[in-house]
């Protein structure tokens, strides 16, 4: 009996430093963000001395029209980025997915964009998007084309900012699902093939679907970073022209630290985390929906067939 | 239905030589039971058959139209794979449907087709649950179902009854030697199972080492093997071999070894070339062996242990040094470390060649 409830509890023993670690590490700046977030504090107050202020913060960022312009734009630049670079980065796996010779240095060379910090990869953009000497314009040019404002017009701003995010990124996306591809199991693809499944049909029916436990977890990683970009378009546009590319995490850095509204600042944040966090639900919500659902539906097969 | 022909087809895994050229013709509507021990080959010819695996020489025609450029799915084939190959992610009744669906065929018809195979499997109730919530069994009757809904040319069957327990599998053979005589289609069998190889075989085909040894009837493999391995691999229980040699006294050829001396009947004799003696394997069938001294040729053997299998019994007796099986009806009173005289029936005896295996 004495035994047994030792025996029961000595698991928790074992987890309680890795959870001690994690509440100081994880929770407590999540939770000491949380409670700035009520208050009007200022970067040369101690946070002691800041005035509590409850939820004016963010109801106050609700009527903002920059910060609802700013969130606008990272849910446009996270949504379009990452469709782009899943497209682009699952369809890649799918066409090098095969033994042919030198595969492997190709394979090598896609994933190099991904090793270069960021702020390199910021810079080296800038210069190649520079409107007179940068290579676009400079190719453009010699073409007998007229330059392309690639930097200094919103739209055209918004657009270098995805090719670059996508440039970089896309490489993560291509590893992980020609990891995926690889650990298929082949005989299904067989049995798909003697079924006459054509090309197309393998990776529609079979490929993707299973592919898809990586997939969704890969597009989740990539959206979370993706509404958290920072560098590459802080050297960028800096969020210009006007707000053209002031993602979240840019105006979240600028509002503490131009505005010095540390409060506003970490209410914003908050939004973001909740924005994340809903989808992370929403994404285990649909999963578990899908189970249950496919449960119900056996059961009732059964059922009626015993 | 195509007439296959297999014209010198060779199959090597980089440095490994799986098939040597090999030829083969499998008659429109025929039955082809392939068997071999374990590793000669027998999936790898399907495979090729299937287009799965290139061929590294020869070709191989369905009507003299060649294929072995032709994707799998332009052979119009079905196949059940040795380790089943189900689609993890789609439920048994998707599994089952997906080359029918593939094919447009319309949902009512889908749907019929698939209920009425799955509940010839007995695998009706399972059609919403996943591979992996299937028993071994359980899912390689999948994977014979989703062959069996389509409507293919030429079926491969890549030991499909492997995992059946006794009582299924006898209903899963007689379903599908219905099937044989129902149905104008090419099936290409695998098997490790005699009765299978026997009762469903229009030919068999034995295989060792990814050599062809011999291709013919049941009947003829069982009478009339070619040599000793096809001797040894049709038949259950197995053949008896035993060392002997020949001596010829007078007008009778003996063969004669370790604690025995049979005589060799005239049309075996008259077969011999050159002049005895020499040295020779003798195969006695266990049930050439009989327990009537009187009904041929006699012959001591010591029993030493008597498995009994119902109405049969299995007896392992002593000859000499050499083991020899017999087969008996379980009524007789035989005990187990008792001497007896058997009787052997000596115009079903083969004669192998000691050095090369074959039969003469
Ligand atoms: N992909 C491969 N690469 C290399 N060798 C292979 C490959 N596939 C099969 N082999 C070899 O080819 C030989 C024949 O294999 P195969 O699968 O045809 O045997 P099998 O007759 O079906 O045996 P079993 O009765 O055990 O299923 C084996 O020796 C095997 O090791
Ligand atoms: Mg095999």
């Amino acid at each position: 009996m004495q035994t047994a409830n030792v025996n029961r509890l000595t698991p928790y023993l074992f987890l309680a430093p890795a959870a001690a670690v994690l509440a100081i590490a994880l929770l407590y700046p999540i939770g000491y963000m949380i409670y700035a977030s009520f208050l009007d504090w200022n970067p040369s107050q101690r946070i002691g001395e800041a005035e509590f202020v409850g939820l004016r913060n963010y109801i106050n960022l609700l009527g903002d029209e920059s910060f609802r312009e700013s969130f606008a734009v990272t849910l446009k630049f996270a949504a379009i980025v990452v469709s782009l670079e899943m497209f682009v980065g699952v369809g890649l796996a799918l066409l090098l997915d095969r033994n042919i010779r030198g595969m492997s240095l190709l394979r090598t060379l896609f994933i190099l964009p991904m090793m270069i910090a960021p702020i390199v990869v910021g810079l080296m953009w800038r210069y190649m998007y520079h409107p007179t000497v940068g290579i676009f314009n400079r190719t453009l040019k010699n073409l007998g084309l007229e330059p392309i404002p690639w930097l200094s017009d919103g739209d055209w701003a918004f657009a270098s900012v995805i090719i670059a995010d996508v440039w970089q990124w896309t490489p993560f996306i291509f590893i992980l699902s020609l990891a995926a591809l690889q650990s298929l199991p082949q005989s299904a693809l067989e049995a798909a093939r003697i079924d006459g499944a054509t090309g197309w049909q393998q990776i529609w029916y079979i490929k993707l679907p299973l592919m898809m436990p990586v997939l969704v977890v890969t597009c989740l990683l990539r959206l979370i970073d993706a509404f958290k970009v920072l560098e590459v378009i802080l050297v960028l546009t800096n969020g210009g022209p006007g707000l053209s590319t002031e993602i979240l995490s840019l105006r979240i850095s600028r509002t503490a630290s131009e505005f010095r509204e540390l409060g506003v600042a970490a209410a914003m944040s908050n939004y973001l985390l909740i924005l994340l966090l809903v989808l992370t639900l929403g994404m285990f919500l649909y999963n578990k929906f899908a189970e249950t659902r496919a449960l119900r539906l056996r059961a009732e097969a059964e059922g009626a067939a015993s | 239905m195509p007439k296959i022909v297999f014209d010198k087809v060779e199959k090597s895994f980089g440095p490994v030589k799986v098939l040597p050229p090999i030829d083969l013709t499998l008659e429109d509507g025929e039955f082809t039971v392939l068997v071999g021990p374990s590793g000669c080959g027998k999936s790898t010819t399907l495979r090729i058959l299937a287009g799965l695996e290139t061929l590294s020489g020869g070709e191989i025609f369905f009507d003299d139209r060649p294929i072995s450029k032709l994707e799998p799915k332009e052979r119009d084939i079905a196949m059940v794979f040795q380790d089943y190959a189900l689609y993890p992610h789609m439920n048994i009744a998707k599994n089952m449907s997906f080359a029918l669906r593939l094919a447009r065929v319309p949902k009512a018809e889908i749907t019929e087709k698939v209920q009425r195979v799955a509940d010839m499997l007995n695998i009706g109730h399972l059609l919403e649950r996943k591979p992996a919530e299937l028993s071994g069994g359980q899912r390689q009757r999948v994977a014979m179902g989703r062959a069996l809904v389509r409507d293919a040319g030429t079926f491969l069957f890549d030991e499909p009854l492997s995992n059946l327990d006794a009582k299924l599998r006898a209903k899963m053979r007689t379903e599908l030697a219905e099937m044989r005589d129902v149905i104008d289609k090419n099936m290409v069998y695998v098997t490790h199972d005699q009765v299978e190889a026997m009762t469903l075989g229009d030919r068999i085909v034995v295989m060792n080492e990814g050599i062809i040894q011999q291709q013919g009837s049941p009947e003829e493999l069982f009478k009339t093997p070619v040599n000793q391995f096809v001797a040894g691999f049709i038949g259950s229980p197995t053949m008896n071999f035993v060392e002997g040699e020949l001596l010829q006294e007078s007008d009778q050829v003996w063969v004669q070894g370790d604690g025995y001396k049979l005589p060799l009947d005239a049309e075996t004799s008259a077969r011999l070339p050159g002049t005895a003696p020499r040295d020779v394997t003798l195969g006695i069938r266990p049930s050439s062996l009989l327990v009537d001294p009187a009904a041929g040729a006699p012959i001591e053997l010591k029993v030493v242990v008597s498995e009994y299998l119902g109405a049969q019994s299995v007896l392992v007796t002593h000859c000499g040094a050499q083991e020899l099986l017999v087969e008996t009806p379980s009524d007789g009173p035989i005990k187990a470390g008792t001497a007896q005289t058997f009787g052997v029936i000596t115009r079903e005896m083969m004669i192998f060649d000691k050095a090369s295996g074959l039969r003469v």
